[in-house]
């Protein structure tokens, strides 16, 4: 199983990049034409507009699918896309320090994704190294569980917890099941 | 006096409030000796259950001495006797209460025109869970007041320990309810998904009533121990496929009872439809999710039987009913009817025939109740169960 402790170092770090995703993507996905337009790529307002997509989805993996771990990794690789976006947008682009700007934003951002991803890594290793409790002897009962396998078949249980004769599955002794759906 | 307080998500706290005082002549006061987290207790810290309110104390599990009866109970309880609290309270006095259906008593709920409108009718009042059921005080405390104690309790005979006998309020009978309810035949293999403390009793109960075969069905190393020490052949469903072992073990047909002691909390698992959950109930476009209910009709066995103590609170999505619909599935769900089952429950443990106290993984005071609130859920440390003494 995937361990995580939803109160660690690592697991707040990677809430705080969750709420960051949804931010930035909403502002991509509302905003892509004024970001594209700040950043001298007009032509990629339709492809931001994608990646607000691609960040809510991420944001809301980190926040609420459990394991944010496989979500962290998603991030990195979206920051990677970004990146390559940017250098291939700053070519004859009279903006071109803009793009730089976010450039220099998205490498922030991707160290802090890094740092999250270790953390998250170690935090696991961690959890992974500690010794699994042996729970093995616990059944709860005085003898075998072969011996004790219908101890209770006596048990008083009213008749609206039973199940009609014909919905079960086992003829009663001596029946067969046609005689038994014949005689119900 | 000391007690745990909701405050919000993931907010818990151990704070000091008023001692509870006799509000009615059928209360009495009991000092609890030992409580315990239940599973269904994270619901509320996770915030997935609506209906708290800030300042709520939880618990819903729990025993200890009656300190104080009010005029109403002194014929059926004394002050120093020695009790379990059932987690239903109920009057004995209406309709359901005389048919055994304590989980829905019509009186019980103080706030019952709020449950009439969200739930259309009106079900029993809970210790410690919600103002939908009553807003009662929980028993994560060091006393509490119980409403018509002199139908809600469980006495105990002296020579048993609080740890055999404080499972007689919740998970016990509703693991033996669930069991129960699916009328186990000595032919039937019943399939149970969660190995919570719930789950581990429903393995016991299906066992103690005569299932050829029961299967247990998580993903956490230790309790899937556990459940093999009580009986069970287990499966982790992240590492083989649930429905393809499932099959495999009934030679194709599929289980005949169905078990769900997970409830609306089902984990994200690989599977799409856990993602989806997961999302819509982040979005709050859903509140439960219901992997497990889904499993469970596609795997069941035609005109087979679907248990389910498992909580859930409000909508779920996506629920294949069709295939419900034609495979004649019979369902059988609600709160458990506690006191129905406790005269002979209690009789087995004094017989020796269980011993419940297998659950407990975990026995501190209750000032640690908040971090451990935080383990339980998370899973650390191998804890399974939470017993808190005040």
């Amino acid at each position: 199983m995937a361990y995580y402790n939803r109160s660690s170092t690592g697991d707040n770090l990677a809430r705080g990049l969750g709420w960051f995703s949804i931010g930035l993507g909403v502002a991509e996905l509302m905003a892509g034409r004024t970001i594209a337009r700040w950043m001298g790529m007009e032509d990629k307002t339709n492809l931001i507009r994608a990646y607000g997509v691609r960040e809510i989805t991420a944001g809301v993996g980190l926040l609420a699918l459990g394991d944010p771990k496989p979500w962290i990794w998603s991030r990195i690789a979206g920051d990677a896309v970004d990146m390559a976006t940017l250098v291939a947008g700053m070519e004859d682009n009279p903006r071109a320090g803009n793009a730089r700007i976010a450039f220099g934003a998205v490498v922030a951002a991707t160290a802090l994704d890094v740092v999250c991803a270790q953390k998250l890594h170690q935090e696991e290793a961690y959890y992974r190294s500690l010794p699994v409790p042996d729970y093995s002897d616990r059944s709860g009962f005085p003898r075998s569980v072969s011996a004790m396998r219908g101890a209770a078949s006596d048990a008083p249980i009213g008749e609206d917890m039973r199940t009609p004769r014909i919905l079960q599955f086992q003829p009663a002794q001596g029946q067969t099941a046609q005689s038994q759906t014949a005689t119900s | 006096m000391r007690a745990l307080v909701w405050h919000g998500a993931n907010d818990i706290r151990c704070d000091t409030v008023p001692d509870p005082e006799i509000e009615h002549p059928r209360d009495a006061i009991v000092k609890v000796t030992t409580c315990a987290i239940c599973g269904s207790d994270l619901h509320l810290h996770d915030n997935v259950m609506p209906g708290m309110e800030k300042g709520d104390i939880v618990g819903h599990e729990f025993m200890g001495e009656v300190m104080e009866v009010g005029s109403e109970a002194k014929s059926a309880l004394k002050v120093g006797e020695r009790v379990v609290v059932p987690f239903t309270i109920w009057c004995g006095e209406c309709d359901q209460c005389k048919r055994g259906n304590y989980s829905v008593c019509e009186r019980s709920n103080r706030n019952k025109a709020l449950a009439d409108k969200v739930f259309g009718h009106t079900t029993a009042g809970l210790f410690g869970y919600t103002h939908l059921t009553g807003g009662y005080a929980g028993g994560q405390a060091e006393y509490v007041r119980v409403p018509m104690a002199d139908r809600t309790h469980i006495k105990i005979p002296s020579g048993l320990t609080d740890e055999q006998v404080l499972f007689l309020g919740d998970i016990f009978p509703t693991g033996w309810q669930a069991a129960a309810q699916c009328d186990i035949q000595p032919d039937d293999t019943v399939a149970i998904w969660g190995c919570g403390p719930v789950g581990q009793m429903t393995i016991r109960s299906a066992i103690l009533l005569g299932a050829k075969q029961v299967i247990a069905i998580d993903c956490v190393p230790e309790r899937l121990a556990m459940a093999k020490a009580g009986g069970a052949i287990t499966i982790d469903f992240q590492e083989e496929s649930v429905v393809e072992r499932l099959n495999e073990l009934t030679g194709g047909k599929g289980p005949e009872k169905c078990i769900d002691a997970v409830g609306m909390e089902a984990h994200a698992t690989a599977t799409l439809d856990s993602m989806y959950d997961r999302a819509k109930q982040a979005l709050m476009l859903e509140s439960d999710r219901a992997h497990v209910l889904r499993e469970m009709i596609y795997v069941c066995r035609p005109a087979g039987t679907l248990s389910i103590p498992g909580v859930y609170g409000g909508l779920i999505d996506k629920l294949p009913f069709g295939m419900s619909m034609n495979k004649g599935l019979t369902w059988r769900m609600g709160q458990t009817h506690v006191n129905r089952w406790t005269d002979d429950l209690l009789n087995r443990i004094q017989e020796g025939q269980i011993d419940p106290s297998f659950v407990i993984t975990h026995t501190v005071p209750l000032d640690q109740g908040p971090e451990m609130y935080k383990t339980f859920r998370d899973k650390r440390d191998g804890c399974i169960k939470v017993v808190l003494k005040p």
